[in-house]
């Protein structure tokens, strides 16, 4: 898979994000999310039905689930494997875990782009 | 950058916490401050307003914890993974908003001028009073002990006690990545929170000091009864002994007991007892001993302040449980608000029933016999894990304990708290000699009977609700209280409502909804999915859901409901089912799967043991298991891996993974047993080929036998055939033996095994298209009744047999395998890419 880098978002206090193109819109079916790489940050990002792009970390904080594989909707990401509820809006998680890291992620010409720390 | 956003705050407003406060000087009103906002508090706050006292007073309540009020008593199944936590929630931010009254919640009070009338807290404010109200509860005690400190004096990364919903979070979270934990105190609170760490799959070690398990409540025998049923659930216990140190530095990593043995720790819950807040008490000076000494109206030696709930001392007695708390915040509010200006409190008799670490416990007075005249009955059957006692003196109830069956405690509460007159024959106190007949009725019920241990809230009372108006379960518990302190009673009020109605009951309508986003009860939701021709779980929630909102939770019913309904002509939306119909296999804890591929009846060949075995070894299976359900499970397989695999094993799928028709268990029948009396192995595989695959709203797990001695274990499965000679079947149906045992009803005897066929068949196809989402047939067969089932079965009574033999065959039409169809050509782009490729997971052990 090819890691396009595209910016370098300067932030007065901490570290620096860049943006990365993942992967093409097409690779993930509608609803679905799946399992990306960006700067080598492991990535789950979910096509919603109404069109819009999420990304959150790829493990479940609980307890490492692969969240790709999770059910979602409008409001929440489901991990399949206890069930544990996380916010789109804030990743906060609605039963008690630990909240999930979310990623800014927009489409650009059918490619998704994920925005993410730099690791240093 | 994206920051990690904060904790929720349990019932908090999302644009803040700031209330807006209107405090202009012209408000006459007396300033009412509270502090602590648990349950004494809120609860004493809303007696008050039931009072109309939102009119006399301008209240305000400063709380330590940053959330709303919540039930700390639901804390433990919250722990266990039974409740969420946003459920337990009893009063939110909004709450105290609505009704005028302002909550500072994360501010703590730390000492009160009482001269100046003044609450001076943390955060640097003082706040005036005219009456003062101190309900600060209680604090988990932490024994000294060596290393139990970090440096910064809290508590060591890993130790926890369990008293707030911050530690219920903390500890929820460690269960991710701890793996053996220790338990500190054998009460109440550390068999609780023993279990619920059980249940995540930790090992767990429980440490009591005290010679016996609850030694506060129950007698040494009854103690050791509860022993073995604690260590029954796989929790070990260790008695008579003192933890006095935590090995470890940094962290956690083990704890040292008084005698010198070390247990391996990577978690430590601290439950060995509770203390009174009262420290604001002593700094403000007023009287202290073990709690805040108040008198009969709850008042502090200072005329203005007062103190309620856990951290009050009254005449000599501090109470830890919920029930004094809401008597006390009742009693100060008719005296606060002039309701009855001489309202007293004169102490409570405790009568408590609850469930300890799935045991059920009811205790009330004393538990051993104190004078020489007094009266003991014992009954003990300690491989039931049963132990009942009662006290008795001058022909009164002073005490009861018991331990493992609660039936009878309606009736000793009544004559404990009443001193209702006994029976000559003191046995049956504690047992129905009316050998099959049920406990009393809740007809014969007395009126006055307390059936809410909690909220004190008598059988009159719910009935009262009812002729009031209340036409719900639901309605009648958030007008009374009852079942919404520890649950315990909730079976008990349903049924009291349900005969007080006298039918004329509505029902919880979000209770009765096939799936929570879509407000419709199933027969409703079929029918409009079949009016307007709606396919798709899409459709469906554009069309049916409020505001055309999907739902995760909903997801997966619905995805079962269209198939069943449209057989081959639903349209498959791969997001609408869960991981595990995705990829036609079992998601495991580190994310891979497993593969159980069909093997009808239980019988296999030489020819497939060897692919079996070749595939094991080529994709390197971490485990091949012969399972409870009579195939091999090959575990840990790669999700990339699936489709390869199951083209080499050439074998259609077992469904191990579904929410469908999963395995017919066989014995060897006439074939070769030497008793059998049909052949059972040969009517399995028939069933089997018949209804493979066919997805419902649970499991349907068979079994056919040769005879009845039942090798196979057809008496507990959801359908459940027995050979009784004579080319005769016994049929039964709505068995059971795993969370729930149940032995299956007879439904009928029939003459062939193609009428078992048909039987079978019409049965599956009636319980999936009136059995609620998850419903297993242990619970769908005692719901709608056996007399109906069979008239519905065997006499049509509702001409719908046709009907039901059509459905179940559109099923059976579009059965296909599904790992046949994907292995060639994946449904969806990446259904079988990896979903974890980088980050190492939690292994599962290899073998
Ligand atoms: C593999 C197996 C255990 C074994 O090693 O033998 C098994 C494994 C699981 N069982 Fe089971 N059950 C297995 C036979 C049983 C049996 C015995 C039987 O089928 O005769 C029962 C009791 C009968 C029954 O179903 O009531 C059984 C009662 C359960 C239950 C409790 C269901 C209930 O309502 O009482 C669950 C939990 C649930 O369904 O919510 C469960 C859930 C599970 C799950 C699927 C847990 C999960 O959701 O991940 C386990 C999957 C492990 C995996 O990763 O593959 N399993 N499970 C057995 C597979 C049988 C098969 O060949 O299909
Ligand atoms: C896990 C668990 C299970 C339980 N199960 C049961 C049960 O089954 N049955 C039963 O009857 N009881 C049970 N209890 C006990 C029950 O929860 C308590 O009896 C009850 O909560 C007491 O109410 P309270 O208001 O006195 O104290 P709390 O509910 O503890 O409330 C006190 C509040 O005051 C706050 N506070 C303290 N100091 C200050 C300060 N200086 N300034 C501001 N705020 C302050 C605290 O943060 C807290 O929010 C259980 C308790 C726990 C922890
Ligand atoms: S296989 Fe069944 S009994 Fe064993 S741990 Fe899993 S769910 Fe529990
Ligand atoms: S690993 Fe995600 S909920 Fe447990």
């Amino acid at each position: 898979m090819s890691i396009t880098e595209l910016t370098t978002v300067p932030t007065t206090t901490g570290p620096t994000t860049t943006e990365h193109v993942v992967g093409r819109v097409a690779e993930i079916p509608p609803g679905e999310g799946r399992t990306f790489v960006a700067g080598g940050t492991q990535v789950a990002v979910f096509r919603l039905r109404d069109g819009s792009l999420h990304a959150t970390q790829a493990a479940c904080p609980h307890a490492g689930g692969p969240l790709a594989d999770g059910l979602t909707d409008v409001d929440v990401l489901v991990c399949p494997l206890h069930q544990y509820a996380y916010r789109w809006t804030d990743g906060a998680s609605t039963s008690g875990a630990a909240p999930l890291r979310l990623f800014p992620a927009h489409e650009v010409d059918g490619q998704v782009v994920v925005e993410v720390p730099d690791v240093p | 950058m994206t920051m990690a956003p904060t904790r929720g705050i349990l019932g908090g407003r999302p644009e803040g916490l700031t209330a807006l406060h209107i405090d202009d000087g012209i408000d006459t009103r007396d300033r009412l401050v509270v502090v602590g906002n648990g349950m004494a508090g809120a609860r004493f706050v809303e007696e008050v307003l039931e009072r109309g006292g939102g009119d006399q007073f301008r209240i305000t309540v400063l709380g330590d914890e940053p959330h709303g009020n919540y039930n700390r008593i639901m804390l433990s199944p919250v722990l266990a993974g039974e409740e969420h936590e946003d459920d337990i929630v009893l009063n939110s931010h909004d709450w105290y908003a609505d009704n005028g009254v302002v909550l500072r919640a994360g501010v703590r009070a730390d000492k009160i001028d009482t001269a100046a009338k003044v609450v001076h807290a943390a955060d640097g404010t003082a706040t005036p009073y005219d009456h003062l109200v101190l309900a600060t509860g209680s604090y988990s005690f932490v024994p000294p002990m060596k290393g139990v400190r970090a440096e910064d004096g809290g508590l060591l990364p890993g130790v926890y006690g369990f008293r707030t919903i911050d530690e219920t979070r903390a500890m929820l979270a460690a269960t991710g990545t701890c793996r053996r934990a220790v338990v500190m105190g054998g009460g109440l609170l550390g068999l609780e929170a023993a279990r619920a760490l059980q249940g995540h799959g930790l090992h767990v070690e429980l440490v009591h000091a005290a010679p016996y398990l609850m030694n506060v409540q129950l007698d040494p025998e009854a103690g050791a009864i509860l022993k073995k049923s604690v260590e029954s659930l796989g929790i070990t216990v260790h008695l008579d002994v003192f933890a006095t140190e935590v090995i470890g530095g940094d962290r956690v990593r083990g704890v040292g007991l008084a005698d010198g043995r070390q247990i391996e720790a990577d978690l430590l819950v601290v439950a060995a007892g509770v203390r009174p807040n009262t420290d604001i008490g002593v700094r403000s000076g007023l009287e202290v001993e073990r709690g805040i000494v108040v008198d009969d109206q709850l008042r502090t030696d200072d005329p203005d302040v007062y103190a309620i709930g856990e951290c009050a001392q009254h005449r000599g007695e501090v109470y830890g449980l919920v029930a004094p708390a809401w008597e006390h915040a009742k009693v100060l509010a008719d005296l606060l608000t002039g309701t009855d200006p001489g309202a007293e409190y004169h102490g409570s008799r405790t009568a408590t029933k609850l469930k300890v670490a799935g045991v059920d416990v009811a205790v009330m007075g004393i538990n051993t016999p104190e004078r020489d005249d007094d009266e003991v009955l014992v009954i003990s059957e300690p491989r039931r894990g049963v132990h009942l006692s009662v006290v008795i003196r001058d022909d009164k109830l002073v005490g009861a304990t018991l331990l493992g069956d609660t039936r009878k405690v309606a009736f000793l509460t009544q004559a404990f708290d009443r001193g209702a007159p006994l029976p000559e024959e003191r046995i049956r106190l504690l047992v129905d000699l009316s050998d099959g007949a049920e406990e009393v009725g809740v007809a014969e019920m007395p009126a006055e009977s307390q059936v809410c241990n909690c909220n004190g809230v008598s059988k009159s009372d719910i009935c009262g609700a009812v002729s009031g108006g209340c036409s719900s379960v639901g309605e009648v518990m958030d007008r009374t209280r009852a079942g919404k302190g520890c649950g315990s009673c909730r079976s008990l009020v349903e049924q009291i409502v349900e005969w007080a109605a006298d039918g004329e009951l509505t029902v919880d309508p979000a209770a009765s909804w096939y799936v929570p986003g879509i407000p419709m009860a199933k027969p409703e939701l079929m029918a409009a999915i079949r009016e307007q021709d709606l396919r798709s779980v899409s459709a469906v929630f554009a069309a049916l859901a409020p505001g055309g909102k999907d739902d995760a939770k909903s997801k997966m019913g619905l995805t079962s409901l269209l198939k069943m309904i449209w057989g081959r002509d639903h349209l498959p939306e791969k997001d609408g089912e869960f991981i595990n119909d995705r990829v036609h296999g079992n998601i495991q804890r580190d994310g891979t799967f497993s593969v159980v591929p069909q093997m009808k009846g239980g019988v296999t060949t030489p020819a497939q043991l060897r692919r079996i075995a070749e595939v094991a070894e080529k994709y390197e299976v971490p485990m091949v298991k012969v399972t409870g359900g009579q195939r091999i499970d090959l575990l840990g397989v790669r999700k990339e891996d699936l489709p390869a695999m199951w083209e080499d094993l050439g074998m259609p799928s077992g469904y191990a993974y579904g929410k469908s028709f999963r395995t017919v268990k066989t014995c060897v029948g006439s074939d070769f047993c030497r008793f059998g009396l049909g052949d059972s192995t040969q009517l399995g595989i028939d069933l089997e080929t018949r209804f493979q695959g066919i997805e419902s709203p649970a499991k349907m797990k068979l079994a056919v036998v040769g005879c009845p001695r039942n090798c196979a274990e057809a008496y507990v499965k959801d359908v459940g055939v027995v050979a009784v000679g004579n080319g005769r079947w016994e049929v039964y149906v709505g068995g059971a033996a795993g969370a729930s045992v149940r032995k299956g009803d007879l439904l009928a005897t029939v003459d062939s095994p193609e009428a078992v066929i048909t039987l079978a068949g019409r049965f599956m196809q009636y319980y999936r298209e009136n059995a609620n989402w998850l419903e297993r047939t242990y619970d769908f067969v005692p719901r709608i009744g056996l007399e109906t089932i069979k008239q519905v079965l065997l006499e049509d009574s509702e001409g719908i047999l046709a009907a039901l033999d059509a459905g179940m065959q559109r099923s059976i039409d579009a059965y296909v395998d599904p790992w046949g169809q994907d292995a060639k050509q994946p449904a969806t782009p990446g259904q079988f890419r990896p979903a974890l490729p980088l980050v190492p997971l939690p292994k599962v052990p290899v073998r």
